[in-house]
Parts: structure tokens; sequence; C-alpha cells
């Protein structure tokens, strides 16, 4: 079974990519070493309020393109290969890109009140599903993903992972089960600055991505963890669903549950469950989803998939088992395992914005450059 | 080495080292080994066939004592999930909690965990002959206990409650078709599995508990007499084939 980890600083605090790199190395078991992948919030300071798109070229000479595409449709305030080591045993990693984009100026006055993220996903679904061979598998301000097909130790060799820094951190150790281990579909999955790892199988696939679809989502990375992605982007950005109603949907309580509960929570859990209906994500899994100043870890409604929660001063540790959490911090305050279908939420104490960015959380990439 | 005490820093060590060294010290005749640093090595102990104590200091990996078969287990920490996976003979004592699926499809030998433990504790627990595996829990558990439960004994004292409070634990007994499990204190309907029922104690019930209790004591060094005198409900399975006519239509 995959393994997860996932570490937030409460205090928006900047730590380096070492301990997330033990925590999921310690878990190496977990994983085949077809995908293992690494997200950071805040890694780019000096371009905290610029979308960073992670671009993948399975197919290099599709990059022409899909550059002009971006020249077109975004100004590109800074492009450039994503720094990446020598590790002979990496099979065939593709080029990959990270561009620092804002929005055209031109935008604004051709559509005024034109709302900036649904302008981005629309952008990233347009590549994803053009058949280039592209892929833009991150697309969050201020955000790095480094993920490909290796282990857990060889993707953070590759990427030089310990060099960045940042107040949150989620890694992922793959053992694919029903989908193919190429490197679009290592975990962590992004959109904006959402970004998913799981733990699982979703058996209701077909249902969540037809009706994501309908939403103007395209599932194109081979992998049932996309779907969690879009969805919890919907549920919470589109349509404005607290984090915990978002839970409520997609590992929706059963219904002998609901029948037990007092009004008005039970009301609108049935409601929840009639309109979303097909968001019910089945089957076993666990996730850990995160944004800027959240870290969400979630479990299906009748654990199927393990997960640990852990807190030590302002850390908040999730992972899928208590051994990383104490290699990392042997001592914290609360260790506890959540009930089924029942949110985890990590939340900084000020909500993060893009601007203040505390100086001196430069990172050394930014001196490495 | 004949009876000596082995202490062995582990941190950092493959579980198929680890494994490889305590197989070779327990045929060298070593009695008591103590391993410092655990950290998530899986599958500990899982393959030793002769009675040798061995203390874990730190967090044991999941599947601990897996098909063990005769040694002593004291885990000083917390173990995690599958503790005692298949486990044929021996003891695991947990000075701390366990995870989900403690005691998976035990065949024997006991289980003694001080705090609370996760879902589907006892899942597929059987019995045999005088092959009965033990499962007593201090603190409380999480939904799905004893879920297929085929035999042996569960017992969960709830120490660990707040006063007042009572176990949360759904799907209590779910498929269970053998075995016995105590609970000390009570238990709505709506908790109860529809496999399982309710059953009155009798003699041979409070002598069983009043052993296990007493050892679980022993072992966590808490007094026997104020865990036994609250009221304990007994569940039982109300078949031995709960699904036979499942699929008979």
């Amino acid at each position: 079974m995959c393994g997860l980890i996932g570490i937030m600083d409460t205090s928006g605090a900047y730590f380096s990519g070492h301990d997330i790199v033990a925590g999921i190395a310690a878990m190496e078991e977990r994983g085949n070493g077809l995908g293992a992948g690494f997200a950071v919030y805040g890694c780019y300071p000096q371009y905290a309020d610029c979308y960073a798109f992670h671009v993948m070229y399975p197919r290099p000479e599709s990059r022409p393109q899909v550059e002009t595409f971006l020249r077109q449709h975004f100004s590109i305030v800074y492009a450039e290969p994503v720094p990446h080591r020598n590790v002979p045993d990496l099979l065939c990693p593709p080029p990959i890109w990270r561009y620092f984009l804002r929005l055209p100026s031109f935008l604004q006055e051709e559509r005024p009140g034109v709302d900036e993220a649904e302008y981005v996903v629309h952008k990233v679904m347009q590549v994803n599903t053009a058949g280039l061979g592209a892929y833009i598998y991150s697309s969050g301000k201020d955000l790095g993903v480094f993920k490909g097909v290796g282990h857990p130790g060889q993707i953070a060799e590759y990427f030089s992972v310990e060099e960045y820094s940042g107040y949150l951190w989620t890694a992922h150790t793959r053992f694919p089960t029903n989908t193919p281990g190429w490197w679009g579909g290592a975990h962590p999955f992004g959109l904006l600055d959402w970004t998913v790892v799981h733990n699982g199988e979703i058996s209701s696939y077909g249902t969540n991505r037809r009706y994501l679809e309908m939403m103007g989502y395209r599932c194109t990375m081979q992998t049932d963890t996309e779907v969690i992605t879009y969805a919890v982007d919907l549920l919470v950005r589109r349509h404005g669903l607290p984090v915990e109603v978002m839970a409520r949907v997609l590992a929706a309580p059963l219904w002998s549950e609901i029948e037990r509960m007092d009004e008005p929570e039970r009301t609108l859990t049935r409601t929840l469950r009639q309109v979303y209906a097909p968001l019910l994500i089945n089957g076993p899994f666990t996730v850990i989803i995160a944004r800027h100043g959240e870290m969400i870890g979630l479990g299906d409604r009748i654990r199927l998939r393990p997960l640990t929660a852990a807190t030590a001063g302002d850390r908040l540790y999730l992972a899928s088992e208590e051994a990383p959490i104490r290699l990392l911090c042997p001592q914290p305050e609360r260790v506890w395992t959540p009930l089924g279908g029942e949110p985890v939420v990590g939340r900084l104490r000020t909500p993060w914005s893009a601007q203040e960015v505390p100086l001196e959380a430069v990172s050394r990439y930014a001196y490495a450059m | 080495m004949e009876g000596q005490k082995l202490k062995l820093d582990v941190s950092g060590m493959h579980y198929r080292e680890l494994n490889a060294r305590l197989r070779q010290m327990v045929q060298n005749g070593v009695q008591c080994i103590e391993l410092y640093n655990v950290c998530g090595q899986r599958y500990i102990a899982s393959n030793l066939g002769k009675p040798v104590e061995i203390h874990l200091y730190g967090t044991p990996g999941n599947d601990l004592a897996a098909f063990m078969d005769g040694p002593r287990i004291i885990v000083h920490g917390n173990a995690q999930d599958g503790c005692g996976n298949t486990m044929n003979s021996g003891e695991v004592v947990v000075h701390g909690r366990a995870g989900d699926v403690t005691g998976y499809a035990m065949r024997g030998g006991r289980i003694f965990i001080r705090d609370d433990v996760g879902y589907r504790v006892g899942i597929h627990m059987k019995e045999y002959q005088d092959q009965r595996p033990v499962i007593v829990i201090g603190g409380t558990a999480q939904p799905f206990l004893g879920e297929y439960m085929a035999g042996g004994v569960l017992v969960v004292l709830g120490l660990t409650l707040a006063p007042g409070a009572r176990h949360t634990a759904t799907y209590i007994g779910t498929g269970m078709h053998g075995g016995v499990m105590y609970l000390r204190g009570e238990v709505a309907d709506h908790q109860l599995g529809r496999e399982v029922a309710r059953m009155p104690l009798d003699e041979a019930d409070r002598a069983l508990l009043a052993q296990l209790v007493g050892e679980y004591a022993a072992y966590f060094g808490c007094d026997a007499e104020r865990i036994l005198d609250q009221p304990f409900t007994k569940l039982a399975p109300l078949s031995s084939r709960p699904y036979g006519r499942l699929y008979a239509y």
C-alpha cells in the first residue's frame, strides 16, 4: 500500500525538505519504486504572486507549442527547466520545466471581472487534453511539486528536494495497483494550489470522472487520484463549501449513521448526499489534501486505509504509520488515529497571502540560481 | 551466550537484517533480548519459534509478531497495525496503544494492550482445540471490533474512557460466528453488528475475566478488583453460519 506523509508548521515557519524526505523514506517499504513525489508550499518566495506551472514533456518536441500557448494566454515572468541532479537508475526522466506566470494585462480589459482561477483551470485543461504529450501537473502560486517514477530517496535526490523550504510539505511513495506507474501518474496531483497524495483505490472513479467532466474538469493522468483533486477544487473553491463539509461529500456518512444525527446536521448531511451523490469517493482511501494555509487528512468512512495524526508545538504531522512521525519527533504531545470520514485539519494561525512573504524565508534555491 | 541478556541498537536497521539477527541470537540460546531505537521495522519476531523474551524500545512496525510461535514480546512504546497477525502462540505486551487489525486472524497466544486500539481489532480471530487466542485491551476500541470473529476471547476494559463516558465503537461483532467478547460497561443496540447479541455472564465467564484482568493488572500495575467491580457486557454470536443463506436463493 502506498505511503503518505504531511508536515505543516501552523505558525508559518519554513523548514527544509530534510524532514519530509526522511519521513517518506522511512516508509519506502509501502511503495515499489513506481512513483514518488513531494509538494512544498512557500518554496518560490521571489515569485510568490506568480502561478508556478510545472510542465512535464514526455514528448519533448511538444515544448515549443506549449510555450507559444503560454505566451499567448499568460505573461511569462520567468521560465527554466526544473534543476535536477543526475540519478543514473531513474528510468528515462522526461524534460520538466517550470514557468512563473501572471495573467495577461489585456485580460481585464477584454473580459472584465474574469475569475482568475477559472481562467487558469481552463488553460491547464486545454493543454492537458490537447494530446501533445505535455502535462501541466501543478499550477499553484508559490507551490512546488517534484515527482516521478522512482523511490522517494531517488526522486528527492533527482530534484534536490532537501534544498527547498516551505511551511507545508506532503510526500508519497507509490505502489500502483490499477493504473500504470509513469512520471505523470506519480503523486501529488495538483491543480491551482491544491495538491493530493492518496493511498487507496477509488472504485467510483468512472462515476466521479463523468460528473466532474460536466463541470469542466478533464482527467488526463490515467490515475484515479486525479478525481479527488478536481472534486476538492469544485466543492471548496467553486462552491465555497468549508473543508469539513467537503469531507462529508467525499467520505459521506452511512445512511444508518445519518438517521441517528440531530438536526440540522441530519438534513444537511442527507442533502449533501443527494446533491453530490456522484462525488462520493467509494472504495478504501486515505488522502492528504493541501492548499496554501491548510492541510487536511481524510480517510474513507469505514477506514480501510491507515492514517495517524500527531501534534507537537506548532507542527501537525499526518502519516500512514506512526513510526515515521516518531522518527522526526520522538515525543509528540498528542498521537491519534482519526475515525473513518473524520477530517484532521491543520490551519495557519495567520491566513496565508501571496504578498506577505517573510524575507528570511527566501530558500537557498533563490541564491543557487 | 547461554541464558544471557543481549542489547542491540537497531536504529536504521532494515527488518530483514533485524529478524536475521534475532533468529541468530535465539539459536545461540539467548534468553532475553533488548532492542533499542526500534522505528517502523516490520514483522519483528515473526519467524521465531522458541521461547525467548524480547523487549522493544520505540515503535515497532506493522505486523509485529506475525505468525509468531512461542516468544514473549514486551513493547515499551506503541505498536502499529497488524500486531499479532496470525500469531500461533506466545505473548505480546504493549505498554501503549496499538493500531488497526491488532490480532488479525490470530490462532493462539495472548496480546495485552495497555491503552486504546484502532479498527477491526480481533478480526477473523479463531480457535481450534486447545488453541484459544486472547486479546485484552485496557483502553477502548474503534469500530468493527471483533469483525468476522470465529473464536478466541476479546476483552475491552475502557480504562482510558473519561468518567461516565462509554465505548463508542460501532459495528461491534459484525459477521461474528465464534468466540466471545467482554466489554466493560454498556453498549447501545445500534453499536452492535447484526450477527452478535448480549448474553448473561455465568460463573465460567466471571472466572475467565478474573484471570485475564488479573494478568492485565499484573502487567500494567493497576487494581484488578476495581476493574472487576464494574458490570461487563458479554457478546457472543447468534449463529455459527450467519451468512449461510446469503447465496442460498
